[in-house]
């Protein structure tokens, strides 16, 4: 497989990120194709695939109609039969029209089939809230997901990321989830020009510490790091770790920082009942409890929709201030 | 027999026509400037449709709606104080401020809410019906969505279940020839939505949505049909958005021809009916000025009102996710 091109670091929005991502893969791959609702011309939403139907023709830029169960289905059967499509979920919430198709035949065939099919099927989605846009298009479900023995669960959180992180899952011969953010479509990030992978179930140390670690699933990341620079002149050195996989899920990397920090929180948007952190937690209790200074702290939203009005979604959403109360209550 | 509509239904129509017309108006200028949070999706162009169903039910009768919903509250009976509260997410909006523009809803009127999933609806208002014949009831209800809804599994298996159960069910289906951005050519083999009645069991009927007079008359035969226990309907009406589909202007999007936009403005449904109402002699147009202009002032007062309004406070975040008592 191709390595990253020799060439000048470029920065690139992780909107542009995307497309690149799978242009890398159009290009490689004959039988691969993006098909998904208003994925074509119209580049989906916030033009995240802009270009690509232009460059690769409605042939294998394919819009579909809304019919999310026949979205998932099509690169099902298509991926079992010799095709390595990426298949578009436009916004996360809409999983619950093809939960079937994705929970009963996509995380089960290859094990039914007693391991004689192969599953290599991407599925991009964007999923949290922040813009406004209430209960039905601002969930994190990504818990309904890692709980699928079947599929691969990534959450690319910067433009290098959602780049390396979409061309593996499409060279990954396994159903690869890559549940993207709408907040950080923007952000800008240096990405090499060309193919490259960011390694699936590896977690990403994005800032070193030695007293506190704070492991974050999605765009938390960014409001973990704001809250530990806060700490700094109080001189508590906090390490912050972006999952980025959450199946399979990076227990070394996690566990190597708690034995040096002895501290921890885990922070992700999703409503907190029942969401991955749990499993994080229990996790590191079960391999790191001896080393613990402290119960492990969770935070992630309220057991409530999202709620629309601004006022709401503010004080339901977690973020930096939450996150640095929480840190002082633990080290009270 | 269609029922030929009254000098007051006309009056009424053209009224519900106007109060959707510059309400949409007004909440496209308003999240222009910024005052509307999140997204909104307007019914301006399809007013008819709205107006002309809406002319046969009553509160009794309940409706399902899309993410483009706000019309169809408006055409039954949603007062424009709590429905602009609630797109500017206001504690005194219709939702307290909780659903916003896409979840914007009156059980008191029998309003079962816009709704964000596309295909949302045909289910529920088939849930609905079910319940008005199973407590003998003579209400029906009424299930709005759009073409690119027709190709959710969730309308198909609602159709079956309402010709099953020959329940007293509409579905009108606001063919205005594009789901979001791609045109009705790239995501249905049929032209005519209508055509998928018959693997239903059921009636399927076209109507000129830019016609109210027209809807008016096949939303009433379907709906004594419905009250009579003769079973469910698939009435499409072919219209047109006139703004973009989110907002006014959109994302600039080059997927519709500025040609085609006017062809279908030239059919302008308000002004159509209008020209018909002073030809037959029903209204004046001092008699339609005034209409605006009673409409008008009282838009002002309402986005005054919700401008006003505060926001919900946080403390209510977790209240009504569950009912825990009360009514
Ligand atoms: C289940 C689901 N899939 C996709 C979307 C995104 N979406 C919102 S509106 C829309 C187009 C709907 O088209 P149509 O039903 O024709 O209604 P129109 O907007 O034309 O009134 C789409 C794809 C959604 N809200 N819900
Ligand atoms: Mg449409």
């Amino acid at each position: 497989m191709s390595e990253a091109r020799e060439s000048e670091p470029r920065s690139l929005s992780y909107l542009a990120a995307i497309s690149e991502g799978v242009r890398e893969v159009l290009l490689e791959q004959d039988n691969a194709f993006l098909a998904g609702e208003d994925v074509g011309q119209a580049g989906s939403v916030f033009g995240i695939y802009a270009g690509l139907f232009d460059e690769f023709g409605a042939d294998r830029v394919i819009d579909t109609p809304i019919s999310e169960k026949g979205i998932i289905g099509l690169g099902v059967g298509a991926s079992a039969t010799g095709c390595r499509p990426i298949v578009d979920i436009m916004f996360m919430d809409f999983m619950g029209e093809c939960m079937d198709e994705i929970t009963n035949q996509m995380a089960k065939m290859r094990f039914m089939f007693g391991g004689s099919v192969a599953l290599p099927v991407t599925v991009t989605t964007m999923s949290g809230g922040g813009r406004n846009l209430a209960a039905q298009h601002s969930q994190s479900l990504e818990a309904w997901l890692a709980h699928l023995p079947g599929i691969k669960v990534v959450m690319p959180t910067n433009a290098y990321d959602v780049k390396g992180l979409i061309i593996a899952a499409s060279r990954d011969n396994n159903p690869v989830f890559v549940v993207m953010n709408k907040m950080i479509v923007a952000m800008q990030a240096e990405v090499p020009e060309g193919a490259y992978e960011v390694e699936i179930g590896k977690a990403s140390v994005v800032r070193q510490g030695t007293d506190f670690t704070i492991v974050t699933l999605g765009r938390m990341v960014y409001e973990a790091l704001d809250a530990a620079d806060q700490f700094k002149e109080q001189g508590l050195d906090i390490e912050v770790i972006d999952a980025r996989s959450i199946q399979p899920f990076d227990t070394e990397t996690v566990i190597n920082s708690i034995k040096k920090t002895h501290r921890a929180m885990v922070v992700h948007e999703a409503v907190q009942f029942g969401g991955f952190g749990g499993e994080i937690v229990a996790q590191i209790q079960d391999l790191a409890f001896d080393y613990l200074d402290a119960p492990v702290a969770r935070i992630g939203a309220p057991f409530s929709p999202v709620p629309f009005s601004p006022s709401l979604e503010d004080a339901y959403i977690p973020n930096a201030a939450r996150i640095v109360e929480k840190v002082k209550e633990m080290l009270a | 027999m269609a029922k030929r509509p009254t000098k007051k239904n006309l009056k009424a129509m053209h009224l519900n026509m106007v109060r959707i017309r510059r309400f949409e108006e007004t909440a496209g200028r308003m999240a222009e400037n910024g005052k509307i949070p999140g997204a909104l999706h307007l019914y301006v162009g399809e007013e008819a449709i709205a107006a002309g169903v809406m002319q046969h039910l009553s509160d009794e009768d309940q409706i399902t709606s899309t993410h483009r919903g706000h019309g169809h509250l408006v055409a039954k009976g949603g007062e424009f104080k709590p429905m602009f509260a609630e797109l500017f997410g206001r504690s005194t909006g219709y939702c307290g401020g909780k659903g916003g523009s896409m979840h914007v809803s009156n059980m008191k009127v029998g309003m079962l809410g816009a709704n964000g999933i596309v295909g949302g609806g045909p289910p529920i208002a088939v849930g609905a019906a079910f319940s008005n014949k199973y407590r003998k009831t003579k209400n029906v209800a009424v299930a709005f969505f759009g073409d690119g809804a027709s190709n959710e599994g969730s309308f198909h298996e609602a159709a079956n279940m309402a010709a099953l159960y020959k329940l007293p069910c509409l579905f009108v289906c606001e063919n205005n020839g594009y789901g979001e951005y791609t045109p009705q050519a790239n995501h249905q083999a049929v032209v005519d939505v209508a055509d998928r009645a018959s693997g239903y069991g059921m009636p399927g009927v076209i109507v000129d949505g830019m016609d109210v007079m027209a809807v008016y008359e096949a939303a009433g035969e379907a709906i004594d049909r419905a009250r009579n226990g003769e079973g469910p309907t698939l009435l499409e009406c072919k219209t047109y958005r006139f703004y973009d589909h989110v907002g006014v202007r959109g994302m600039g999007l080059t997927y519709r021809t500025d040609e085609e936009l006017a062809l279908w403005q030239a059919r302008d449904p308000v002004s159509a009916f209008e020209k018909n109402l002073i030809d037959l002699k029903v209204m004046t147009q001092d008699e339609i000025d005034s209409v605006y202009a009673e409409v008008n002032a009282a838009l002002d007062e309402a986005v005054d009102f919700a401008e006003q309004s505060p926001y919900p406070d946080p403390s209510v975040l977790l209240d009504d996710v569950y009912w825990v008592g009360g009514d």
